[in-house]
């Protein structure tokens, strides 16, 4: 799935998300530029890790490989934002913001915003299903990855 | 190790607090004085109130990325020589109580014999902590966070509150009242940003939301002040002006990966107090039941809700009834917490006003003085890493 070119949740002048001077992080960025999610699974222990670090926590093997993850998880939390902390906001009104678990992936946690009304009911534990969102015309380019309530398509 | 050895490893009774000082507190922008200047009217203060010789400070001890500098302030004071100077690593108000663990260290180890904690904030010279500007591109955690809208405090923590509130059924009443209670001790000290606007349940319910299930006043102020407390060997406390105040004990950190960022550390719905907490009591040979006055830094209410179930004066099951104002109120509710109005009401001094109220309390000089005043706790950035905290006593309390 991959949202209107045209149509993102938050307006544009936010931070736009680049890797870090040393790439630690680039591997993901580029993936969901290609809409895919990438997380770290260490190829010795197999234990998943998000976000990404040069190590396995739990064996201490370095560079943690890269694994493609189908965007599909459950609200662990959420939050319903009224109060502008960025200028880009000031005039846009209340959104909202969730943690989603993702179970395939041993658990690991993401932030982003929940598709739709802003004003719906947030129930945690419920599904939902990632949606690639492309800044194409960002300079620099990039991708965030947004959900949406499972069985809510068309929202 | 000897057992003897051993036995020294602690910091309970070997260090006092014996002066304590704080600049007029300001919105934020409003104070007069630059950063730097403000630092040095707190420590000023501080060696006043305790009727000590500036120059005799031989070290210093902060945190949260203060900016005035330790030597700075040492050639500015003209300090006959300089000890140990330390810095806690991590932001927020996590270190406050790690600053005074610190300098206390740094005594008890012979590394300086004089120290001085401070911390100064002047948000209109250097900028807010409210709002996000001036920022084009952004890695690291942040890049997993600030794109989505998720980039002051209030959304930083709001979502770790909510999964607090779903896992123990804590209703939005047991945030109110530690609000309200912060608000009901300011109105005693004229220090107080907020002396003179009172708050009622109905203002509180009326007031915005700022990141649900935050309110306007769950959210901590922002201020430009300075704060500072003076701290010496245990053995000379008898020298100075004031009644001493005792380091019972300390504890610093965090538990298993809290920092697994964004958002993933294992024991999210939590303040970071799960082995801080029980390190503190070790130290100190004390338990919750001790403790007869708790100041508890207030980044947001939802915060001080975990932090002082993790520090085992309910279970987070019990957090509805336990916290009410009758119970969180001076002289004599069962646990009064916050009791010069703290972080949401008397100034954001960064949580350094709260180790200055615990010192009062022990001394019996609070504008809403406890009863129990013997054993004072403060509990330093919850939900944050590191955290810290910290119990003071008097010396009946040793």
């Amino acid at each position: 799935m991959t949202a209107d070119a045209n149509s993102t949740y938050l307006p544009s002048g936010l931070p736009i998300p680049v890797p870090e001077a040393d790439g630690l992080s680039a591997p993901y960025w580029e993936g969901l530029r290609q809409g895919r999610l990438l997380v770290q699974r260490c190829s010795h222990c197999h234990a998943w890790q998000f976000g990404p670090e040069w190590i396995c926590h739990r064996c201490h093997v370095f560079d943690p490989d890269w694994t493609e993850v189908v965007p599909h998880g459950r609200i662990f939390s959420w939050e319903r934002v009224w109060h502008p902390s960025h200028a880009a906001l000031r005039q846009h009104g209340p959104y909202l913001a969730i943690l989603v678990e993702i179970p395939q992936a041993g658990g690991v946690r993401m932030v982003g915003n929940l598709l739709g009304d802003p004003l719906q009911n947030v129930v945690i534990g419920a599904d939902v299903d990632g949606v690639f969102e492309h800044h194409a015309d960002s300079d620099p380019a990039y991708s965030l990855l947004q959900w949406r309530v499972r069985g809510l398509d068309g929202v | 190790m000897t057992v003897r050895a051993q036995a020294q490893r602690t910091l309970r009774g070997r260090v006092a607090v014996i002066g304590i000082g704080e600049t007029d507190y300001h919105r934020h922008g409003a104070s007069p004085d630059p950063e730097f200047k403000l630092a040095l009217k707190a420590i000023l203060a501080a060696c006043a109130d305790a009727g000590l010789d500036p120059r005799e400070i031989d070290g210093f001890a902060s945190y949260s990325d203060e900016r005035s500098d330790a030597s700075r302030l040492a050639a500015a004071l003209g300090t006959r020589k300089l000890g140990a100077t330390t810095m806690q690593w991590g932001g927020g108000g996590g270190g406050c109580c790690a600053a005074v663990a610190n300098a206390a260290a740094s005594i008890f180890a012979g590394l300086a014999d004089c120290v001085v904690v401070f911390r100064s904030l002047a948000q209109g010279q250097y900028g807010r902590f409210g709002q996000t500007t001036g920022i084009h591109k952004i890695s690291g955690e942040k890049a997993y966070l600030m794109p989505y809208g998720v980039l002051a405090p209030p959304q930083r923590f709001a979502m770790r509150v909510r999964r607090y509130m779903h896992e123990h059924g804590v209703r939005q009443d047991a945030l109110r009242a530690i609000a309200l209670a912060s608000y009901h001790h300011a109105q005693a000290n004229p220090r107080a940003v907020m002396y003179g606007k009172p708050m009622d349940a109905a203002k509180y319910d009326a007031s915005r939301w700022i990141a649900e299930p935050f309110h306007l006043y769950d959210c901590c102020m922002e201020n430009d002040g300075a704060a500072a407390l003076v701290l010496v060997p245990a053995a000379r406390a008898g020298e100075f002006r004031s009644k001493p105040v005792y380091v019972l004990g300390a504890a610093v950190g965090s538990g298993y990966r809290a920092a697994a960022m964004p958002h993933n550390s294992p024991l999210y719905a939590s303040a970071s107090f799960d082995t801080v907490a029980p390190d503190l009591y070790r130290m100190a040979g004390l338990g919750p039941s001790d403790v007869g006055v708790v100041q508890c830094y207030e980044n947001f209410t939802g915060g001080v809700v975990m932090a002082l179930a993790e520090h085992g004066f309910f279970k987070p099951e019990e957090a509805n009834e336990f916290l009410t104002v009758e119970n969180l109120t001076a002289p004599s509710g069962r646990l009064p917490l916050n009791t010069s109005g703290g972080n949401l009401a008397e100034c954001y001094m960064h949580g350094l006003e709260l180790v200055l109220e615990a010192v009062r309390q022990v001394r019996g000089t609070s504008t809403s003085q406890v009863l129990r005043n013997d054993v004072a706790m403060v509990i330093g950035g919850p939900m944050v890493t590191p955290v810290s905290n910290l119990l003071l006593g008097s010396e009946a309390a040793l």
